[in-house]
């Protein structure tokens, strides 16, 4: 399989201003990105995944290690400014405040600022924001202030214009963190729409569980190294390690986790309520066999 | 102990312009003592509500009532509301404005008129919640990390010494471990100051495992008022007006469903598992 | 609304003069200014003024719209009025009192300088206020200044710096707004005192409002690198303005109307100014 993103032994440090102490963000990270696919980046506040993200979006240079983007070495003295604006055209980035990332006063023209700035003729920059607004749900948004829309629509539309740009791949940086569950959901549901049906390579950061049992594979954070890596049922079969980290498991995680801890014998790897459920009754009456037999 | 009473509340914004909205509508509420969390999603009039407290929103109809006192009746009624009712908004960290941490907190108790030393104990009592070293007092509150900004603002506030701590989403924005640790922080401070704590929030989860009562807010009107195995209890209601519940909750009500019946009043994880654990010891015996 | 400062008088609408270019707006605008400066006598300002008159009918803007943006102009025009009235020497006095004298000329001076300031007034925030949004008409100066950016002139950053002004502008205001029920909810009091009390009172309102300003300007400047923003060379538009038959028609109705008014002066000789 195809890797979008390398990360080869990244290590990044924060000068500490005067005689304070050098940070160390990142220590020896290294993780692949598997194309088209869902990753999640999980991790507390200070566990170093923005730091990540920064890196991979060329807006920072590890002080160690190496980026490859599309077969690409991105980290070095051999990449020149081109590589780098090549890079961005290929992975896009939506950031966590809706409000500080929308350019213009009418959304479509938001839409379009990115391919304003790739050149491209006015006629396609029309047709592919038009269809990137369908795409989030927005068209009929498209000449609207964004300063009126709710945080999740504010979502979208950043979405979109990241969209328009056709880039292959997008990071998503705590983009949920700042709404409410309602804007949460619109935002999710266009993520993974946008990686099943258009195979766009998606990296979510995140802090909720809910979102983490989603995707392909989980990179867990912590202290700026990386904790863990697996899919989501190999990942949340430990949750102590994940609540030692700062972090939780979905509330059907912990509640298997209980029942095992009191000797019943249950799979771990569930996040849906329903199956949670049936696992439960199945160990219950194997129990209860068990005890009569 | 203090009381906080709503009767009548009715608020309309923009009035007679084309956005005209009706904020909240025929509100009736007693507030009083232990954890009250209003739950409502966006829209929902619940930060309208928190804002009717201490006088922030004045209501287009009806009364707010401290202590048996109209707030809106004289002038400076509103200003005693500003300190009986703390109030934290939304991201409070943004509003750090002072010089050293110490002078940011004490930026309310100042305002109150109080001695400076009664200022000074107020901030070193609040300071306490803050869970910061004594010496970080003197140091620039945007130096600090995102956590402990917003423990410095919520201690500006509990330095006021209000009868009433109404925070409007407290956690937004926080890992799970700085929800745990500012919420669990708040709630300790409410059971050893016997301060009345309303949070308002869309996180059922955290409702749940926090608050001893739950208002739940829908289109501007109270639509639940109750403790939370009531609330929770109504889970097709809740649902219905797009709000969740905790997925545990969930779980509860599919296990009845598949004979193991551990009641609809389940909202913890804790007390799921030790029904169902209840339910195991029964089968040895 | 608060809401819609950033957006000053625009009224939301879809008339002709709605759909007219922004780049034309302006340069009828300009030719509009130089006809009324030349419009010498009453006939003249009669054609004007059916212009003008046009103009409102044709933009379906409210009547009263229009009289409440002229309002804060009636001081200047009334003393306009009033300085012409005393001071202009005609013929044959009118009235006289003492050492006032009133001509016929100075009144009709007077009303003529005074319908000056206003159809002035009219016609410009018609084409440039009423009917045009202010990103619309930023689009149309950058690209009426375009050629002055081949000397060195950095219109585009100007555009781009008026833009985000303009998109910011409601946040911050929002931002304030937020910031003050804070504070005040700590007991801070904006109302009472002196002018230092209160200028002192600022403070808590204004550090955090930097703060938060300076972080989205970060913010903001990260998020446009990340969408390859690299200044104005080598973009291109989505929107690119381009002028109709309905502004080729407009622009040559405002130069006929300048001819006119030439003619007129010429002529036509009646009451002149």
């Amino acid at each position: 399989m195809e890797n979008t993103i390398e990360v080869k032994n990244l290590r990044y440090i924060y000068e500490g201003f005067g005689d304070e102490p050098d940070v160390e963000a990142l220590r020896d990270v290294s993780f692949n990105v598997e194309k088209g696919s869902f990753t999640v980046i999980l991790g507390h506040n200070g566990s170093g995944k923005s730091t990540l993200a920064s890196i991979l979006c060329m807006l920072a240079e590890p002080t160690e290690g190496e980026v490859w983007i599309n077969g690409k070495l991105m980290t070095g003295d051999t990449v020149t400014d081109e590589d780098i604006f090549e890079a961005r055209r290929s992975v896009g980035m939506v950031f966590q405040n809706p409000d500080n990332q929308i350019v213009a006063t009418v959304v479509e023209e938001d839409v379009a600022f990115g391919c304003e700035n790739l050149g491209i003729p006015s006629k396609e920059i029309r047709r592919r924001v038009d269809s990137a607004l369908d795409t989030v749900g927005m068209r009929k948004y498209a000449r609207h202030s964004p300063h009126r829309l709710s945080g999740g629509q504010k979502q979208r539309v950043a979405i979109a214009g990241v969209i328009a740009m056709k880039r292959d791949c997008i990071i998503f940086d705590e983009s949920t963190a700042m709404l409410d569950p309602m804007g949460r959901r619109e935002v999710m549901d266009t993520i993974e729409r946008l990686n099943s049906e258009d195979g766009v390579t998606v990296i979510l950061i995140t802090h909720y569980m809910e979102e983490a049992a989603r995707a392909d594979k989980i990179i867990v954070m912590n202290e700026g190294r990386v904790l863990t890596e697996g899919t989501p049922s190999e990942v949340f079969s430990d949750p102590e390690k994940l609540w030692e980290a700062s972090l939780d498991v979905p509330q059907s995680t912990e509640l298997l986790y209980r029942m095992r801890k009191a000797g019943l014998d249950v799979r771990l790897d569930i996040f849906d309520f329903g199956e949670c459920a049936d696992e439960i009754a199945r160990a219950m009456s194997e129990r209860r066999r068990e005890n009569n037999g | 102990m203090a009381e906080l009473e709503l009767s009548g509340v009715n608020y309309i914004y923009n009035k007679g312009t084309p956005y005209e909205t009706h904020a909240l509508k025929d509100i009736n509420l007693k507030i009083g003592g232990g954890i009250t969390g209003i739950i409502g999603h966006t829209g929902s009039g619940k930060s309208t509500l928190v804002q009717m407290f201490n006088g922030l929103v004045k209501p287009t109809s009806g009364t707010v009532k401290l202590d048996g006192e109209d707030i809106w009746e004289k002038k400076d009624r509103v200003r005693e509301a500003r300190f009986k009712a703390g109030l934290v908004m939304q991201y409070p960290e943004y509003q750090l404005f002072a010089s050293t941490v110490y002078e940011d907190i004490a930026f309310g108790p100042r305002n109150m008129g109080l001695s400076e030393e009664e200022v000074d104990k107020r901030v070193r009592a609040a300071a306490a919640f803050s869970k910061l070293p004594p010496e970080a007092m003197a140091r620039s509150p945007f130096d600090l990390s995102g956590g402990q900004k917003r423990r410095v603002a919520l201690a500006g506030v509990i330095a006021m010494n209000p009868a009433f701590l109404v925070l409007d989403e407290p956690a937004a924005g926080l890992d799970p471990g700085g929800r745990r640790s500012i919420l669990g922080g708040i709630k300790e401070f409410g059971k050893n100051s016997g301060t009345s704590v309303i949070i308002v929030s869309h996180s059922m989860e955290d409702m749940a495992s926090y608050c001893d009562r739950i208002i739940v807010m829908a289109s501007g009107r109270v639509i639940m008022d109750g403790n939370c195995s009531e609330v929770f209890s109504r889970y097709n209601e809740l649902i219905g007006v797009g709000l969740d519940v905790p997925q545990v909750t969930r779980i509860a009500s599919a296990l009845s469903h598949r004979g193991l019946d551990i009641g609809r009043d389940v909202y913890t994880v804790g007390y799921a598992a030790g029904k169902l654990c209840e339910m195991l010891d029964g089968d040895v015996k | 609304m608060k809401m819609d400062i950033a957006f000053g008088q625009y009224c939301e609408g879809n008339s002709l003069l709605h759909r007219l270019d922004p780049r034309v707006k302006i340069i009828i605008t300009i030719l509009y200014i130089v006809a009324i400066f030349m419009a010498k006598n009453v006939f003249a300002f009669a054609l004007m003024l059916a212009f003008t008159v046009a103009l409102v009918i044709m933009s379906r803007l409210s009547v009263r719209v229009i009289l409440g943006g002229l309002k804060p102009i009636m001081f200047i025009a009334l003393f306009t009025a009033v300085i012409n009235i005393f001071f202009y020497k005609g013929d044959e006095p009118l009235v006289a009192f003492w050492v006032i004298k009133i001509y016929k000329e100075g009144l009709i001076n007077a009303g003529l300088i005074v319908l000056r300031i206003l159809m002035l007034l009219t016609a410009t925030s018609m084409f440039l206020t009423y009917t045009t949004t202010p990103i619309a008409l930023t689009d149309g100066l950058e690209q009426l200044l375009s050629p002055l950016s081949k000397i060195g002139v950095p219109v585009h950053d100007f555009a781009m710096m008026m833009t985000i002004a303009l998109r910011f502008i409601p946040t911050l205001i929002e931002e304030t707004e937020k910031i003050m029920n804070a504070q005040k909810a700590r007991g801070a009091d904006f109302s009472s005192g002196g002018l230092v009390k209160r200028a002192k009172a600022i403070v808590p309102i204004i550090i955090p409002l930097f703060v938060s300003a300076f972080r989205r300007a970060g913010d903001l400047a990260t998020a446009m690198e990340c969408r390859c923003y690299t200044g104005g060379k080598g973009r291109t538009r989505m929107n690119v303005l381009r002028a109709g038959a309905r502004d080729f028609l407009f622009t040559f109705v405002i130069i006929a109307l300048g001819a006119g008014v030439i003619l007129i002066n010429i002529y036509a000789p009646g009451y002149s100014v």
